[in-house]
């Protein structure tokens, strides 16, 4: 146990986390140079693709130094906000954590909430100015940021870069000296902290832990303290680039272990592993049953796929046991499911994954939060749904959530910033310089403004330079009201959305409007209303087409007109009839799209 | 070879090495388009016919099409076309106002549009079909009426006519971009359309298919081949041919495609058409037709029952009353018409 080294990485996307992961793991010779592809630990599509760690991953590597072989386990944490419950748990699981700053773009939000998780986990950090080679590197600067947040010298800080390679050597030196040696009693009751599961086609739920105390051997009967569900250990083992199947492992180490579980449902993280005939007295700290920040309404483009949707959604659910789902009909879309996402990246995740990996082709409605309805008896309400909302002459007061929102921005975009936060119905908590350009700001806002465009909107007045972070405060009254869309006199209940009262007229104009580009004309006319109530506060009218045959067949050339009506039809197969009209998918999101 | 032109040598070229492309059939058109072939002097003329000749068997009757700008035809020049045996005159007249040329960026004035079309006449020419163009901007609509008059007046035997569109990267389309032009509306346009089909048809000129309309027997046999899934070869840079089951077209560059002759190397690219492709061109050209579709050789050719695959589509348009049926054909009204593509994309098989 004293020659094993558990620890994580804290980075913001984008700042070179898993090339220089990589580049660990090819130096300790855990993966051979032909493997060597950029970024073995995300191995989902969509994980690649958009450059963010969606589940944990962990690796163990062996390293020799003064003589003596290291085991070094290496737990990837998720990159987003969305799943800061998992990064908690990861960074339970460790003695120490890389902080990996991009040498160009200084410390963001996001790792700046992780970095104060990891604090008060007591971990040792070890801080890392990755992307030296860049010309646009900034050293001085960036290390000033990560002396003034974590209080260390400027000599802790590791120059580095995962392309070319630069200061690995001193990583790992770092790793195996600075990072303490997992404390914990190999003879006592056997406790583990399971921090992330994976869905394995073959094998099923893999669940990975860290063992507190104890052992845990192949073929143990255990059991989970918080479901309180009893399993055997089929198999166990560690994780190198694959699975290494072991006979026993011990306090201090990271393992994997199978036990036959079908369902992602069943293995919680967070959750303490003990053995059944032996257990442990006390559960570990810390777990949560997470619960689901955002709701949306996901449909099938095509009614008849109902069924093929709720067995995809089932399977994703397998893997993704954040995902919940229950059966909803809606008048405009017919029957589907209003699902509880993490927040609005995995919601997007779901759906991407839905169309990808199950070739579904759905409408997700627009995202909303979990509001408290208190009706005038006294009983509370919670609305997962718009249109749920009971008539206003019953009710008393409604409640929305809000959250701490920390923005970290250059000093130049701090006005802009602060707009955008106030018209998002914030309120300034407090503003801190962290250099002379660099400047938190926190925030108490609602968490349904984020829901809404605010991401984007907070990209475009920082030109990309501000970074967010939030976690959940309470629930406050709040004087919101139902704004509903209605297409031909028809109220669109898919469309319909909780907004602010101050916010309603303007959004509800700026909706129609949207709608009116994303809606292609048909072959009558058609109304676009927005209303409160009875009250119609903005009006679009879509003017009916008649005529569709311009283009000329060019000396032949028919292929060319075939592939362009053939494109035309693809693209309304993507569309939902809604009464008589053709709406297309991204009609159902407008609101989010306000400011494309 | 009896010219120096690159672009006519390969010509002769690929005729030779395409004579076998349409299985020795007999050619019923010849046509003379894309670009201004009438700027081509007798002798180059003479050799692309030649060039035909030599290589197919061309029916005596053979309908042969001479694309022309008002601006190139003189009576010198027509009774060279004349004597070369051209048949058919296409000339591009597209309005008789000098304003709307002006704007489409045309080389002739109104008044050369009327004259060559009279010139021709009297040069013995006796089919002759003329283009307009509607939806023009800041044509009004007593302005394409009398432009419809005027077509009617001269007395040619066959009109086509199309919408001007404005695609992105045109200077049309740049204009619209930029704010400085607005497109005519739908409503106007189709509203254009209407009135050219009906003063067409009072006049004895009849629809045939969407964009083409012919006194009786004068209906173009060339762009019919088009619509009627006849196979056709076509010869010269950024030409299009068909076989029955691929579709090829040849490089659209002059000097690459003579290049790729001198070089010996492959000068077109070729598609393949799957079932589905073949079904949906059969659709979209045949529903442009006043003739319409044949619902038993779908049955036949693509095994499939298209009215009991499209229940909700077909009634739809009934209710619009947009289609018409005959025994087993299938045609679009006058109003359905309008809307030919859209309702031909309906009808598509999209492969996956």
């Amino acid at each position: 146990m004293k020659n094993t080294r558990n620890f994580c990485i804290i980075a913001h996307i984008d700042h070179g986390k898993s090339t220089l992961a990589d580049r660990l793991l090819h130096k300790t010779g855990t993966i051979s140079d032909r493997d060597l592809q950029e970024q073995t630990l995300d191995d989902m599509d969509i994980e690649r693709e958009r450059g963010i760690t969606i589940k944990s991953h962990a690796i163990q590597m062996k390293h020799s130094a003064d003589g003596e072989e290291y085991i070094l386990n290496l737990i990837d944490t998720p990159g987003h906000v969305d799943f800061s419950y998992e990064v908690s748990r990861s960074i339970a699981a460790c003695e120490g954590a890389l902080l990996i700053v991009d040498a160009s773009q200084g410390i963001e939000a996001q790792t700046i909430s992780n970095l104060y998780l990891a604090i008060e986990h007591d971990l040792e950090i070890i801080p890392i100015l990755n992307k030296m080679d860049l010309d646009s590197a900034n050293p001085e600067e960036v290390t000033d940021q990560i002396v003034d947040l974590i209080g260390c010298s400027p000599d802790d800080v590791i120059p580095a870069s995962g392309k070319t390679g630069m200061g690995v050597d001193e990583i790992l030196h770092a790793i195996i000296h600075r990072i303490k040696a997992p404390v914990g009693d190999p003879n006592g009751q056997l406790q583990a902290m399971v921090f992330d599961s994976v869905y394995n086609s073959f094998r099923g739920i893999i669940a990975y832990y860290r063992i507190m105390n104890g052992r845990l051997k192949k073929g143990d009967r255990i059991k989970f303290i918080n479901t309180e569900r009893e399993y055997y250990a089929d198999e166990i083992g560690v994780l190198g680039m694959g699975l290494i199947p072991r006979t026993m492992l011990e306090a201090g180490n990271v393992g994997y272990i199978i036990t036959g579980v079908k369902d992602a449902k069943e293995i919680k993280v967070g959750d303490t592993l003990t053995l059944s005939n032996d257990p442990c007295k006390t559960a570990i700290k810390g777990f949560e049953d997470v619960k689901p920040m955002v709701f949306a309404g996901i449909y099938p483009v095509d009614t008849e796929e109902y069924e093929e949707l709720r067995s995809s959604m089932e399977k994703l659910q397998l893997n993704d046991a954040s995902l919940v789902f229950e059966p909803e009909s809606s008048a405009a879309l017919g029957f589907g499911f209003r699902c509880g996402f993490l927040g609005m990246l995995h919601m997007e995740i779901i759906q991407e994954r839905l169309e990808r990996e199950f070739a579904m082709t759905v409408i997700t409605t627009v995202p909303n939060v979990s509001y408290k309805a208190y009706v005038k008896n006294g009983t509370m309400i919670e609305l997962h749904n718009p249109s749920d909302m009971p008539n206003p002459s019953s009710m008393d007061y409604i409640e929305e959530p809000y959250i701490v929102a920390q923005i970290i921005s250059k000093s130049e975009y701090v006005g802009a910033v602060m707009t955008l936060c106030i018209e998002k119905r914030g309120e300034l908590k407090n503003q801190v310089y962290l250099t002379s350009n660099r400047v938190e700001l926190t925030f108490e806002m609602p968490l349904g403004e984020v829901v809404f465009d605010f991401y984007d909107k907070l990209k475009t007045v920082s030109r990309g330079y501000a970074s967010f972070d939030y976690f959940t405060a309470d629930y406050r009254k709040s004087d919101l009201v139902k704004l509903d869309i209605m297409l031909n006199g028809d109220p669109v209940d898919a469309l319909s959305a909780l907004i602010h009262k101050d916010h309603a007229f303007d959004l509800g104009k700026r909706i129609c409007l949207k709608l009116k580009q994303l809606i292609p004309r048909q072959q009558f006319m058609i109304a676009l209303q927005a209303s409160i109530g009875a009250k119609i506060i903005a009006r679009e009218t879509i003017t009916a087409v008649r005529k569709d045959v311009t283009a000329k067949c060019y000396g032949g050339d028919i292929s060319r007109k075939r592939k362009l009506l053939e494109k035309q039809k693809k693209g309304k197969k993507r569309m939902r009839q809604v009464g008589r009209i053709e709406v297309p998918q991204e009609a159902f999101l407008a609101v989010l799209k306000l400011n494309d | 070879m009896k010219t120096k032109d690159p672009v006519l040598k390969a010509m002769v070229l690929e005729f030779q090495k395409q004579r076998d492309y349409l299985n020795k059939e007999r050619i019923e058109t010849i046509y003379f388009g894309g670009g201004t072939p009438s700027l081509l002097e007798e002798h180059e003329i003479q050799l692309l016919l030649d060039a035909a000749r030599e290589n197919f068997e061309v029916s005596p009757t053979a309908e042969v099409t001479m694309e022309c700008n008002p601006d190139d035809l003189n009576p010198t020049k027509l009774e060279e076309l004349k004597r070369l045996g051209i048949n058919r005159l296409s000339i591009g007249i597209q309005s008789f106002r000098d304003e709307d040329l002006k704007l489409m960026n045309r080389a002739h004035k109104a008044n050369e549009a009327t004259r060559c079309v009279r010139e021709a006449q009297s040069a013995g020419f006796d089919n002759i079909t003329i283009d307009l163009i509607y939806a023009i901007p800041n044509l009004s609509q007593e302005a394409w009426i009398k432009n419809v008059d005027q077509a009617i007046a001269l007395g040619v035997q066959h009109v086509s006519s199309y919408c001007l569109t404005f695609e992105d990267g045109t200077a049309f389309g740049k204009w619209v971009n930029a704010g400085s032009m607005h497109q005519v509306e739908d409503d106007e346009a189709s509203e254009q359309f209407l009135t050219l089909v009906e003063r067409l048809h009072d006049a004895g000129i009849e629809q045939y298919e969407v964009s083409n309309f012919a006194r009786k027997g004068y209906e173009s046999k060339h762009n019919s081949a088009y619509w009627n899934n006849t196979t056709y070869l076509g010869i010269g840079p950024s030409a299009h041919s068909f076989n029955g089951n691929s579709r090829q077209w040849n490089v659209a560059h002059n000097v690459r495609y003579s290049k790729a002759f001198a070089e010996g190397l492959n000068w077109y690219e070729k598609e393949i058409l799957t079932p589905a492709a073949q079904f949906n061109e059969y659709i979209m050209t045949g529903l442009r037709t006043v003739k319409g579709i044949d619902l038993g050789r779908i049955r036949d050719d693509f095994n499939i029952d298209l009215a009991s695959a499209n229940v909700e589509l077909i009634q739809g348009m009934h209710d619009r009353k947009e289609v018409i049926f005959a025994g087993d054909q299938m045609s679009l009204t006058k109003k359905g018409l309008l809307r030919a593509d859209a309702i031909a994309s309906d009808f598509f098989i999209i492969e996956s």
